[in-house]
């Protein structure tokens, strides 16, 4: 606690600076791997191996479950998009510690519960897990990984993500203002 | 030749050491930009920080920029690259439940890591609300399976859908997005002078 008190977390990058580090970041994934960012997939296999290993069967009936179980020689998480959530935990931590932003809380507005927050962010996590693979990918997959290849489908996902998030805003307000 | 996976330049197995690397440099990039904080993200939605749409745009033409240029330099197969086929009617209202988890759960599923990892409990209750929604959708597919189909077109690009040269697209992307900054910018200076604070 004492080193929490001593050290002031440190104000976030210029986001200009940040936004061209991110690009050259997917920019290096599309010129060595041939393939860009993505989160939500590696959640996809572990739901995928969770179904699979209580009802093998029903599992093995679905398209979805099958695309990220692949073929039974090759184990489902010996893949890019694993491996690379793997990375995100370990960097985001290194950041979090070097800038002294390393805390146990909760992030919300100043007019609503803990309580109230953790299940909203519940709710948030289903719409974006549902949504997520509707459209065939989340921000990083879509959004940014799409966007930068000029995917029309990724810039029509990118246009709904925006339009809904700005019309949902005012009725969550009180979650955040 | 680039993408050098593709190329085999290495095995399957260092291509996942590689995705550890890059997945490392991301999550750094997304805790420098305050993305591992949900009322950072979710003040883009208020108009008083818009850093999601900043950071986004630049990082969206950075690459693109990139891939134009490495393929124009012919270092770059550019139909090697793995990109989704569109289904465009499915992917906008994928999208619509995106920016509703957005605003609803604070974080995007990228960002929710990084703060899960820097101690955020709200973080950590989302990536369970994430397996729950893809759980769902898994459970449910069979039910919409023919929509989730539904107006396919394959592997499209905007130039290819707008019939424009790949050059011209990505110009009038770079236009809309240093268009889309200066809003930003005056947008960011209006709301703080009405909340009597700064962007930050």
């Amino acid at each position: 606690m004492t080193k929490e008190k001593t050290y002031e977390p440190k104000p976030y990058s210029n986001p200009y600076l940040v936004g061209l580090s991110l690009g050259l970041v997917l920019l290096a994934a599309f010129l060595i791997m041939g393939r860009g960012l993505g989160a939500s997939g590696a959640v996809s296999t572990a739901v995928a191996v969770g179904v699979s290993k209580v009802a093998p069967e029903h599992a093995s009936q679905n398209n979805f479950y099958k695309e990220y179980l692949g073929d039974e020689a090759a184990n489902p998480f010996k893949d890019w998009l694993v491996f690379q959530i793997l990375g995100v935990i370990v960097g985001g931590f290194i950041s979090g510690m070097l800038t002294h932003r390393v805390k146990v809380t909760v992030e919300k507005g100043p007019n609503i519960s803990v309580r109230n927050r953790l299940i909203l962010a519940f709710v948030g996590g289903g719409f974006i897990g549902f949504g997520a693979k509707m459209a065939r990918g989340c921000m990083s997959g879509q959004a940014l990984t799409g966007g930068a290849f000029l995917n029309l489908g990724s810039w029509a996902a990118m246009m709904a993500i925006f339009a809904a998030a700005y019309g949902v805003a005012y009725f969550v307000r009180r979650q955040w203002l | 030749m680039m993408p050098y996976f593709k190329f085999d330049y290495f095995s399957v197995d260092f291509s996942l050491v590689i995705a550890f690397v890059i997945g490392i440099a991301f999550g750094f990039v997304l805790e420098r930009g305050g993305f591992g904080n949900a009322r950072i993200l979710a003040a883009q939605f208020y108009f008083s920080n818009m850093r999601v749409l900043k950071v986004m745009f630049t990082a969206i033409i950075t690459a693109a920029i990139g891939l134009f240029y490495f393929t124009w330099m012919g270092w770059l197969d550019l139909s090697l690259v793995y990109t989704t086929d569109t289904f465009l009617i499915p992917q906008i209202i994928g999208g619509a439940f995106l920016g509703i988890g957005f605003i609803v759960g604070g974080y995007c599923p990228g960002t929710s890591f990084v703060s899960a990892s820097t101690g955020r409990i709200d973080g950590m209750v989302y990536i369970l609300g994430i397996f729950f929604g893809i759980f769902v959708f898994g459970e449910t597919l069979p039910l919409f399976e023919s929509f989730f189909n539904s107006t396919p077109m394959g592997r499209v690009t905007l130039n290819e859908f707008f019939g424009l040269s790949h050059g011209l697209t990505l110009f009038l992307v770079v236009l809309m997005a240093l268009g889309a900054f200066a809003a930003a910018e005056w947008g960011e200076k209006i709301m703080a002078k009405k909340n009597g604070r700064g962007a930050e």
